[in-house]
């Protein structure tokens, strides 16, 4: 069981009538890279949201190290419109907002990519370490805090040296290269201190070559800071090579899940991406 | 010239400031007190920290709020109540027996409490109208600032507000020297808070508030606190104008004082500090002194210059800010600060352009 750093039980995200995420439940390991795919519009991004609260789902739990930190059942409208399955009416109700989520220790980056625009890149990774602060509006406005701040200044500087933006640290942020970009999300992802690190589609908008650094990248800093990572990915060949278990999704259902090899050869996960023949 | 070093930037920063206030001190020795000069150097020393205090929430946490207004009538309204002698109170209070409030307090704490009272107005009207955005927010602080100005002319309010009636006689300044000392303090404050973890935080707030949540910053409580905050500061700019104005009615605060405020902020660019202190002082200047001829009727021979007009002025400030977000929408500083290296730096690039057009002729 504790292995088990994320679990997902029966998430159901339902917007009016569309079932988006269908009675989810998924795993994911100590250690190990998870991968979820599907088609587009299959609801991957939005079981990211259910997890890291940005959406309360319609129904179903999500666990982080054995605790609840979202359940939710059918409630008000929802009772007469909901579609899912797996009701249990005892379940009790747990909401927390993004920034509590990421306090745990679940860190995420965004699909398109999401930084401080007109902050610098030092500034961007320095509001990632704002919440682990000990200190209040006082303490910081009167410098009072200045140890702590003189030791959260040095994290952040080793943090961009060890993912190789220390030279740029002045930059805005706004103005990097898109790659450069894509790795300053991680690293301003890192610098929260996660335990779990969630990626939506890193490798989006990348050549062959940037994917294949990409993907070195993901592994070594998954080694470098004992992280568990949970990606979600278009690139199969990047997905293939680094995942340990990939789950498929299409239309908001889970239709396969298993190793890379067990899951290129599953008929249904082909059917999904290829699409059936009328007549077959 | 090589880059100054922290050690030195602060020596001439310091330096700079108390040759400020030496000319400011010598200036009054030489000028007539009635001077126009001082009249804009006192009500510009006010507006900055007023625009500042709406700068930090507009430009630097991206709440587009308008309700600035109704919280200089607090901190205005709440340091006249406390400071007026008692034995003067009878007389301001004539309709209402001398009102409730039988004891004064002095000058400072009277401001620092009007700064409070603000704050827990604003914390208690934050904690509904945050949850909304943008457009939402703007008008319901809109809202409330007009509920604010209706509430304090109630006349049941009258024994401490004294109705709709003015407040007077209490305390004033009549040496530039106070508002530049009582805002420059303030407006150092903002400018810490802006450097700080919390400043950067609000930033991130501005540029994406979902980046923002998922980097662990709590919204509700941040925008709060930037919202207290400058609330806090706004009802020390309402003190302070109630100083300079020497009397007080709530009448006076009108949304367009709100417009006015941002009006300021956009010409000094939107995320600028120095730029709103700057626009302030050109602005106050502008609209008391500079332009007063724009409201007189004027003859040039027997010739009546057309348009000139009471109120000509405000037509005047509407083309200007029509030109500033058409075709300047960046304001004078844009989100840049003045800075002793950005001085060095211009008139480095200006001499050695000119070295090399001497060295080529």
């Amino acid at each position: 069981m504790t292995d088990i750093v994320l679990q997902l039980e029966n998430l159901t995200m339902q917007f009016g009538g569309v079932v988006a995420v269908d009675n989810l439940s998924l795993e994911v390991k100590q250690d190990k890279i998870t991968a979820l795919i599907g088609p587009n519009g299959a609801g991957k991004t939005t079981a990211f949201n259910c997890i890291t609260g940005v959406y309360e789902p319609t129904n179903g739990c999500v666990y982080f190290y054995g605790e609840a930190i979202v359940s939710n059942r059918p409630r008000g409208r929802m009772k007469k419109l909901y579609a899912g399955e797996n009701i249990n009416a005892n379940r009790k109700i747990v909401s927390h907002t993004p920034d509590e989520i990421t306090k745990m220790g679940i860190a995420r980056t965004f699909q398109n990519i999401r930084l401080f625009k007109s902050l610098t890149v030092f500034e961007n990774v320095l509001v990632a370490k704002h919440m682990r602060m000990k200190q209040n509006v006082f303490t910081a406005t009167f410098r009072l805090n200045y140890k702590e701040e003189k030791r959260i200044r040095q994290e952040c500087l080793d943090l961009l040296e060890e993912q190789g933006l220390l030279h740029l640290r002045n930059e805005m942020a706004g103005s990097l290269p898109y790659g450069l970009q894509r790795r300053l999300e991680i690293a301003r992802a890192l610098a929260t201190e996660p335990k779990l690190l969630l990626l939506d589609e890193p490798a989006a908008g990348m050549n062959p070559q940037e994917t294949q650094d990409l993907a070195d990248f993901i592994v070594r800093t998954k080694d470098k800071y004992n992280l568990t990572v949970f990606l979600i990915e278009h690139h199969m060949d990047l997905v293939m090579r680094i995942s340990d278990h990939i789950y498929v999704l299409d239309f908001g259902k889970l239709i396969a899940h298993g190793t890379p090899e067990e899951v290129q050869n599953n008929q249904r996960v082909i059917d999904a991406y290829l699409g059936v023949a009328e007549d077959a | 010239m090589e880059h100054l070093n922290n050690k030195q930037k602060i020596l001439i920063t310091a330096a700079l400031i108390i040759g400020l206030f030496i000319l400011l001190l010598v200036l009054e020795q030489f000028l007539p007190s009635s001077s126009m000069l001082f009249v804009v150097l006192k009500k510009g020393a006010i507006y900055a920290l007023v625009v500042v205090s709406m700068n930090l929430l507009n430009g630097f946490t991206g709440l587009f709020s308008l309700g600035q207004a109704g919280f200089m009538l607090i901190g205005a309204y709440t340091y006249a109540i406390f400071t007026i002698p008692v034995e003067a109170r009878p007389m301001v209070y004539q309709y209402f027996n001398g009102g409730i409030v039988k004891f004064t307090l002095p000058v400072i704490p009277a401001i620092i409490l009007a700064g409070i009272v603000t704050a827990i107005f604003a914390y208690l009207i934050g904690l509904p109208v945050l949850r909304l955005k943008s457009d939402y927010l703007a008008i319901a602080t809109l809202g409330f600032a007009e509920i604010i100005r209706a509430f304090f002319q109630w006349d049941k309010l009258g024994p401490i507000t004294n109705g709709s009636n003015l407040l007077k006689l209490y305390p004033v300044f009549h040496s530039v020297i106070f508002p530049f000392t009582v805002a420059g303090i303030c407006i150092a404050i903002i400018v810490l808070l802006i450097n700080s973890s919390y400043g950067r935080a609000f930033k991130a707030i501005r540029d994406d508030e979902i980046a923002a949540e998922a980097m662990g910053i709590n919204l509700a409580h941040h925008k709060q606190i930037s919202f207290t905050i400058s609330s806090f500061f706004a009802g020390i700019g309402g003190a302070l104008l109630a100083m300079f104005q020497t009397t007080v009615q709530a009448s006076a605060f009108r949304a367009t004082m709100t417009y006015e405020i941002l009006l300021i902020v956009v010409i000094g660019g939107i995320g600028s500090v120095t730029g709103s202190c700057l626009a302030s002082f050109l602005f106050i200047a502008c609209s008391e002194w500079w332009l007063r001829f724009l409201d007189n009727t004027t003859y040039i021979g027997s010739f009546k210059v057309p348009l000139l007009a009471t109120g000509f002025r405000k037509v005047f400030f509407a083309v200007v800010i029509m030109i500033i977000v058409l075709f300047y929408n960046r304001g004078i500083m844009g989100t840049n600060e003045f800075s002793l290296d950005a001085l060095i730096e211009f008139f480095r690039k200006r001499f050695s352009k000119r070295r090399k057009e001497d060295s080529a002729t």
